[in-house]
């Protein structure tokens, strides 16, 4: 209801100073985006700023820093590091093994179809998470799945006596993979696709080596748009449920999976604390997102 | 130097290509196995026949029928406006847009039932119709990001403006003109956006779920804990609609690409 007064206020009409009868029709021209705005002012930003404001307040409403102070009890301390360590590691695995699939694909020479191939993957496979996915690593990597019995009857070879469990780390970190390595190929495609030939063959004219023009040129230039996207697939890591919640239930402690708990059926006993939990998790989404819009502008701005 | 540059490619795209595809076969392989006496269709057919099934898949589809009707009633314009009259808040705009990519889905949704639970100045949860229209107003907010950059970058790809200007010489009104001259103009990006959105919805767990609603993805979860064979095929079905969305998004992108360049 606030929003168009609001955003009135806020932002001076562009043509406020030069033409009388442009004022009302500007103001006319606010009408136009004022169901976006009421509606991000409903189901995004006042959402969300009244959980921000609650993890400042305790049960009576009263400021206080004693949710925030909270955070760091061991308990909650170490969800967040768990969840820090799966959404690293698989941020850094997708990074990697995502580029090393586009540059494969894009400038390994090989076959024209490899290509439109791996990209329409992609697309399916970054969508691909959630509960089915849990699913489907269930079946693979699972006490009863296909990899765990092939390897035990043809190979010999006990993969959760090894200590390996699907529940565990590396197993949720294995399967956010699935979705990290297909949204790396997707996000660094363009900027891939942005290295041009002639700097390849300049480089070897000079009598540089395949070494010499990854390391003086194609990484440099490539380097804000790799760490840019790593920290957004570490993002998209850190506030996933559905899938380690599918999988693990409430066995592995990562924030999402705390979170959705204390959704459910207050386990931390203090709503406040959980209001402080979902600003903590936005502070670290919002921190990697940011540095990733930075990182992206600069690989803009060093293309242009 | 080539060749070993192209073997190490075709090395790469071996593994991804393992790593991918080994989970889908083992998904599948599993799915066929609910007869004890060889590969069978049973878990399908057992999947299909539930009522449980049908009805949360149904709910599931209604609902990102909705968002998407919802979501293109209110990005097209916006971004059509933003474009025409008001190219100053396009950054404004786009960063809203992008929010729910930096905002957990989790968090989204626990401000939702702080701000409108049944004891608030809007009981949204209140009963069961609300509720239903607080999640799918959820589901436009997921789908924001991919609804307006497609259709923003559709509307960059025509001439908004001459097409306005042509439209209002020939007396159309503003209605007519968003629907007979813009929403044509920008339809393969609508509909890319569209598939896309259906995909994200038709799984989606948390909300659904936090919100208490009878959709697809609480039951994938409730199936997941309690039954063996079935969750493999609910997962080989899943990844077919994520498939066939994502196979109509290029579909369309295909058939639009003449189109834009001779624009």
């Amino acid at each position: 209801m606030s929003t168009s007064p609001d955003s009135l206020t806020h932002h001076p009409e562009p043509g406020a100073g030069q033409i009388r009868k442009g004022l009302t029709l500007s103001s006319l021209n606010w009408l136009g985006v004022a169901p976006f705005f009421l509606f991000a002012l409903l189901f995004l930003i006042l959402p969300t700023a009244t959980l921000m404001i609650g993890a400042f307040q305790d049960a009576d409403g009263h400021f206080t820093l004693g949710n925030i102070a909270r955070l760091f009890d061991d308990s909650i301390l170490s969800a967040y590091w768990i969840s820090f360590e799966v959404s690293a590691a698989s941020a850094l695995g997708g990074t990697l093994i995502g580029l090393a699939l586009a540059l494969a694909a894009i400038q390994g020479g090989l076959p024209q179809w490899i290509r439109p191939t791996l990209m329409t993957f992609s697309g399916v496979a970054s969508n691909f998470a959630g509960i089915p996915l849990s699913f489907a690593f269930l079946s693979t990597l699972g006490r009863m799945g296909l990899v765990t019995v092939l390897l035990r009857n043809y190979a010999d070879f006990d993969l959760y006596g090894s200590g390996f469990s699907i529940l565990s780390f590396l197993g949720l970190t294995l399967t956010y993979l699935y979705f990290q390595i297909p949204l790396m190929v997707l996000i660094v495609t363009p900027a891939i696709d942005g290295l041009r030939a002639e700097w390849r063959e300049a480089c070897e004219s000079l009598g540089g080596n395949s070494v010499a023009y990854w390391w003086h040129i194609a990484l440099p230039i490539l380097w804000p748009s790799i760490m840019g996207s790593a920290l957004l697939l570490f993002a998209n890591a850190f506030g996933a449920v559905a899938t380690a919640y599918a999988l693990t239930g409430s066995s592995l402690n990562i924030v999402p999976i705390l979170l959705y708990a204390q959704i459910r059926g207050d386990v931390l006993h203090d709503q406040n604390l959980g209001y402080a939990l979902a600003l903590g998790m936005i502070v670290v989404t919002g921190l990697s997102n940011a540095g990733y819009i930075w990182l992206r502008s600069r690989a803009e701005r060093g293309r242009e | 130097m080539k060749s070993t540059s192209r073997l190490g490619a075709w090395v790469a795209i071996a593994i991804g290509t393992l790593y991918f595809v080994l989970p889908l076969i083992a998904t599948f392989e599993f799915s066929l196995k609910m007869n004890r006496d060889g590969y069978s269709f049973e878990a399908y057919k057992v999947v299909l026949a539930d009522p449980g099934f049908q009805a949360t898949f149904g709910y599931s589809t209604l609902m990102a029928v909705l968002t998407i009707i919802v979501g293109i009633l209110l990005v097209v314009p916006t971004a059509y406006w933003i474009q025409l009259k008001l190219p100053r808040l396009r950054p404004l705009v786009e960063f809203i847009t992008l929010l729910p990519l930096v905002i957990p889905a989790i968090v989204i949704v626990f401000g939702y039932l702080k701000l409108y639970n049944s004891s608030s100045w809007l009981p949204l949860t209140g009963n069961e119709r609300a509720t239903d229209l607080l999640l799918m107003c959820s589901y436009v907010t997921l789908a924001l990001p991919y609804l307006y950059r497609s259709v923003d970058a559709g509307l960059r790809a025509i001439d908004v403006r001459t097409l306005t200007e042509a439209a209002e010489s020939l007396g159309a009104s503003w209605p007519s003109i968003l629907l007979q001259v813009i929403f044509p103009n920008v339809k393969s990006a609508i509909l890319s956006g569209a598939f896309l959105t259906f995909a994200v919805v038709i799984g989606e767990f948390t909300m659904a779920s936090l919100l208490g609603r009878p959709a697809f993805g609480p039951y994938l979860q409730l199936i997941g804990a309690n039954r063996a064979y079935e969750p493999s095929a609910l997962a080989i079905i899943a990844f077919m609609v994520t498939w066939a969305s994502m196979g109509l998004i290029q579909v369309f992108a295909r058939n639009a690409r003449p189109a834009r360049k001779t624009a």
